[in-house]
């Protein structure tokens, strides 16, 4: 009976210390950066365990920021790759510690995890071949129109549908780049994602020239780094970070590094400049989920 | 971590919870959108094991037959089939086939998975139908001939009733693998099961439930198929014979 009480006893403090980012940081010095593999410019790989992108750089800035804040001489940041199914149940659980990939600040979400001060607005467009004559989503009606499964993008297009009573056939990529071939080898007419991502797959197309991002925006999601939720004091530190950032101008010149400059492994530039959205939330930082900016 | 069932019972586009859990008017909820899967699935998975039993049976026995040509065509047949994975086969299928033979890409993308799959697995059932041909003693054949029946009156009448009765069990496990199979349909578009859970996890933020029921929906179809086999085992027994009672 005493025996079981100790070991409950040894398992609340393991669960209590756990919620406690900042103590953790300070007791292991070193700390899990959740990254993905392949999303546009935010968050990709090199190859050979080098993680690089926008939110990337951002987490790495604001974590030696944290490093200096509790004077610690060295702190490890394990880079752990993680996919749209399983960043929340690896941020709930403890496995990830901050997620800096591109995740869609929303209301759903916040119940789970969450999210840092937004650092990135995006906006949904349509991509499709510059000689196709598609210019705007009324005239996918009876068309072929790409997207990719585990998407957020998948809901839009059906709401769309719906509200819209366009009817196009939906044809499901099972990653970003296979979307991309569907659309490039005529299977799909279009390809609807997040403008980055459609923007950085035209930069490595073989004929960039040959596609267009075109079309009304469709939606606005806020992209923000994620956190564990109930942790208010590791929120605060990493916001007090990311807000200074954004005061001293060094997030514009982060962003211009990643998506107006040519990136590697192949040196092509993204091209696409820091729409109004995403600008307003570098001057007003907040962290509100994207059904706020819907009723905007 | 609390369960959300009631998450079925959500519209898709809205999220509002509809009371029947059943979509009216044009609307779906993730209820409804389950069940559509589950029936791409089946028909997946039933018309590639159709096509997989019939293909594959054919190339079983023209493994056997006497003709030096016809057993080449069925041992290429199958090991060509054979040492490809899955889910390389349904991308060949899908974008190389289609680039090769450009009267490929008007077919749609139902009818290549059901091919990629039903062929892949037909390799596997004619080295099952082989292997049960050849698992009978060889004077059955010799006998068939020498009583005047033609080779493929002894397969027919002979041969081929009790290689089938002898191979039910490993034909129901190929039968059962291929409902498993279909999850790699996903990758070329197909809305079944495996995208459902994807999907709509992403979409609710609720993955176990969602992976639970589509689990649960697996196993229902799988098991289905192994007491169906077990029905037309029982069925077609004979007394006395190997396999029988």
């Amino acid at each position: 009976m005493k025996k079981s009480l100790l070991v409950a006893a040894a398992l609340v403090a393991a669960g209590a210390a756990q919620a406690d980012t900042l103590s953790k940081m300070k007791e292991t010095a070193a700390v899990s950066m959740g990254v993905r593999e392949s999303s546009g410019a935010l968050s990709y790989t090199l190859g050979d365990g080098k993680y690089v992108g926008f939110h990337t750089e951002v987490c790495q800035r604001v974590l030696g920021d944290i490093q200096k804040k509790l004077g610690l001489a060295k702190l490890e940041i394990k880079y752990q790759p993680v996919t749209s199914q399983n960043r929340i149940p690896l941020v709930q659980n403890g496995t990830v510690d901050i997620e800096c990939g591109s995740t869609t600040n929303n209301a759903t979400r916040q119940k789970d995890v969450s999210f840092a001060v937004t650092t990135y607005v995006e906006e949904v467009r349509i991509a499709v071949k510059a000689n196709s004559g598609i210019t705007s989503i009324a005239q996918l009606n009876g068309k072929n129109v790409a997207t990719t499964t585990g998407t957020t993008s998948v809901q839009l297009l059906r709401k769309h549908e719906r509200a819209a009573s366009v009817d196009f056939k939906e044809v499901f990529g099972k990653d970003h780049a296979d979307s991309f071939l569907l659309m490039e080898s005529g299977r799909a007419d279009a390809f609807v994602m997040d403008g980055q991502i459609l923007a950085g797959n035209i930069a490595k197309a073989k004929n960039p020239a040959d596609f267009k991002i075109v079309g009304e925006v469709l939606s606005v999601e806020p992209i923000a780094i994620m956190l564990r939720k109930d942790d208010p004091a590791f929120k605060k530190a990493v916001d007090d970070s990311i807000i200074a950032m954004m005061k001293s101008g060094e997030i514009a010149k982060l962003y211009d590094k990643w998506f107006m400059q040519p990136i590697p492994p192949s040196n092509t530039k993204v091209g696409l400049p820091a729409s109004e959205a995403t600008k307003f939330a570098w001057a007003n930082p907040n962290d509100k989920p994207v059904e706020e900016y819907v009723k905007k | 971590m609390a369960w959300d069932w009631q998450v079925f019972c959500k519209e898709t586009t809205s999220s509002d919870v509809v009371p029947s859990c059943f979509g009216t008017g044009g609307d779906t909820t993730y209820l409804n959108w389950i069940l559509s899967a589950w029936g791409w699935t089946l028909s997946v998975a039933v018309l590639a094991l159709i096509v997989a039993l019939l293909v594959g049976s054919l190339m079983g026995i023209l493994r056997t037959v006497p003709d030096r040509r016809l057993v080449l065509l069925g041992n290429a047949w199958t090991e060509v089939f054979r040492n490809i994975p899955l889910l390389v086969q349904i991308f060949l299928w899908y974008h190389v086939l289609p680039s090769l033979f450009t009267s490929l890409r008007a077919v749609p993308s139902f009818v290549l998975v059901v091919f990629a799959l039903g062929f892949f697995t037909s390799a596997r059932i004619s080295e099952q139908v082989k292997a049960g041909i050849q698992s009978l003693p060889r004077g059955q054949r010799y006998a068939g001939l020498a009583v005047g029946l033609t080779l493929s009156q002894t397969y027919r009448y002979v041969l081929l009733p009790m290689a089938f009765r002898i191979v039910i069990p490993p034909l129901t496990s190929e039968s059962m693998n291929i409902i498993k199979n279909s999850s790699v349909a996903f990758a070329v578009s197909i809305a079944e099961l495996t995208m459902f859970a994807m999907q709509a996890g992403e979409e609710t933020s609720r993955n176990v439930e969602m992976y639970l029921a589509v689990t649960l929906l697996y196993f229902v179809s799988a098991f289905t198929i192994n007491r169906v086999a077990l029905v037309i085992e029982n069925r077609v027994r004979v007394p006395g014979m190997i396999g029988g009672k």
